[in-house]
């Protein structure tokens, strides 16, 4: 068994080869990074030709079907021209910073693979502040937008990444509110661990309120649809990145699919189960393909929403968030907190011994499951009541226009 | 002499991070340059973080000083854009700065790191914790009244009257 070497005792292997132990641990370290970062960046070429494909069939069209078999080659033809299209510098532009910027945008969203776990053995580190990570990871995002707007020396870019932030700073707060509630479920930050958490239960049940929230509010850090005011073509002409040109704007484009994508990735990971299923224990490479299934629908879920909603405004944007979905995230870390207590001075909480079990997970899982259908209830009236009253002032509006319009008209002219 | 491992050699690229970014706020006649500067040397800060096994102070300080202060400095900046390609220097006070920061470090070597951690000190030759604290033992300090709780509850009382009074200037007169 010792001569064989597998990814699982690959440190071990370079050891018996006599190579010095920091410099095979760099190795092994070194390999894995590469290879936790060539799935993204793989699976983008597919998910801009999947992207295309479903918004075209939204939109009753066929969508790429000209270069290669069913249109597969379209990425490769797009990227090829992106290559030869001349690279643009505008004048006055911040050479360094100007260049420095495509670069931040793709590592913020490459960096957050590190802590997603693929299977039961393979992760790229399991950090004991996975979520922190990824949330720290992905502040960073802000920094290439002003980077990206200031540097460009255009005002149309600066103005672009003034309301890009506003909007990326906003949305970091439900964000942020709706990653507590996992968090506070499997008691730990780590993203393996989180998985483990969900073995007997997945936690879209126990908490579709947060799992809501966080999907729009991922949504909206990553600038899709409906929230893609980061590349507005009908109001500030693209947004940020308008100088761009050539392969850095290509870099752009990437690290945007490869971030929608990440935004399904950690859905499926945190509120999906991540790469739990049957006998996944057994052959771990199963794990995988759950965990792309779950990523997929998740995935497919949000193009078919961006190819159907139309764009918010700027000031709908953010009334949105501060005065609709960061009241319900504190509310719903409230009740999750308080429910969670409760269960545990019940004894309803499942044992340890038997987390994995579906059935000794159920009086919890019901319990929240109540909670958060209490809070949906309340969030619809509350909707239903402001729309009603909104409806009824119209009415009356209208009334009170009509009602002039007969008196102007009824009466005598001129007499 | 230093043992040559992953780990010195992180250490020095970390502080060189640190100290190359903080000459570089100071010389760069650039504000934004400035800017970017200082957030190389916070990301050294949150690699020491690292190299010291608190994995969770090393988040949040990319999370806190790069994700929010450092993008506030920016927008404070740009908001100020005749400030942002300086040509000439405004003062020749850099001799006072000089001196008045060169104090500073001196009187914190003399009167905290030598004492502490200096030949003789109260914390002197003590090793790296290879054990890196969980966040739930963090979280236990913060709140337990035998640890930080005052200090804990302090600074949000503090952080609560810096956002109403934010919340006060920024609104309109009504």
């Amino acid at each position: 068994m010792e001569s064989v070497c597998s990814i699982n005792n690959f440190v071990q292997c370079l050891l018996n080869l006599g190579i010095a132990p920091d410099l095979a641990q760099f190795i092994n370290i070194l390999l894995g990074v590469v290879l936790v970062a060539i799935v993204p960046l793989v699976t983008v070429i597919m998910l801009i030709y999947i992207e295309r494909k479903v918004a075209a069939r939204v939109q009753d069209r066929i969508g790429p079907n000209r270069v290669g078999p069913y249109g597969l080659l379209q990425s490769v033809a797009d990227a090829v021209k992106l290559l030869t299209k001349e690279d643009i510098t505008p004048l006055g532009a911040d050479k360094f910073i100007y260049n420095l910027a495509p670069i931040i945008a793709f590592a913020s969203v490459i960096l957050v693979w590190a802590v997603i776990p693929f299977t039961p053995l393979h992760v790229g580190a399991d950090l004991s502040i996975g979520v922190l990570y990824f949330m720290a990871v992905s502040s960073i995002g802000t920094v290439k937008v002003v980077v990206a707007g200031w540097s460009s020396n255009n005002k149309y870019a600066l103005l672009g990444a003034f309301r890009t932030i506003a909007q990326l700073l906003s949305y970091e707060v439900p964000l942020v509110l709706a990653l507590l509630i996992p968090v506070m479920l499997a008691g730990t930050m780590s993203m393996q661990g989180i998985t483990i958490a969900q073995q007997g239960m997945w936690f879209i049940v126990m908490a579709p309120v947060a799992a809501v929230i966080f999907f729009i509010a991922n949504l909206a850090e990553a600038g899709r649809a409906p929230f893609d005011l980061i590349e507005a073509e009908s109001e500030i002409i693209a947004g940020y990145n308008i100088e761009y040109s050539g392969f850095k704007f290509g870099m752009f484009m990437a690290a945007e699919f490869i971030h929608a994508f990440t935004i399904a990735v950690l859905a499926a990971v945190i509120f999906l189960g991540g790469w739990s299923g049957p006998f996944v224990h057994e052959v771990p490479v199963l794990g995988f393909i759950y965990l792309g299934i779950k990523t997929f629908i998740i995935y497919l879920f949000s193009l078919v929403l961006r190819s159907t909603v139309p764009r918010v405004r700027i000031d709908q944007l953010m009334a949105f968030n501060w005065k609709f979905l960061v009241p319900i995230s504190i509310i719903n870390v409230l009740m999750t907190a308080f429910l969670l207590q409760v269960v545990r001075a019940l004894g309803l909480a499942p044992d340890p011994a038997q987390a994995t079990d579906f059935v000794a997970n159920l009086p919890q899982a019901v319990i929240l499951l109540l909670g958060n259908l209490v809070v949906i209830g309340i969030v619809l009236t509350m909707i239903r009541n402001t729309g009603r009253r909104q409806r009824l002032e119209d009415e009356a509006r209208h009334a009170a226009a009509l009602e002039r319009e007969l008196e102007r008209v009824s009466a005598p002219a001129g007499d | 002499m230093i043992e040559l491992n992953v780990q010195t050699i992180a250490f020095l690229i970390f502080a060189a991070c640190i100290l190359g970014g903080a000459l570089g706020v100071v010389t760069t006649r650039n504000l934004i340059h400035a800017t970017l500067y200082l957030v190389l040397s916070l990301f050294g800060a949150a690699g020491f973080f690292v190299l010291l096994s608190a994995p969770f102070m090393a988040a949040v300080q990319v999370l806190v000083y790069i994700g929010a202060i450092a993008i506030l400095i920016v927008f404070a900046v740009m908001l100020t854009r005749s400030m942002t390609r300086l040509r000439d220097i405004y003062n020749r006070q850099w001799v006072m700065s000089a001196i008045a920061a060169g104090l500073l470090f001196v009187l914190l070597m003399v009167g905290v790191i030598l004492p502490v951690w200096g030949v003789g000190g109260a914390q002197a030759g003590r090793e790296v914790s290879e054990v890196v604290a969980s966040t739930a033992e963090l979280g236990t300090a913060l709140v337990s009244p035998n640890q930080f709780v005052l200090p804990f509850e302090v600074a949000s009382l503090l952080l609560t009257a810096a956002m109403i009074g934010a919340i006060v200037i920024a609104r309109d007169d009504e």
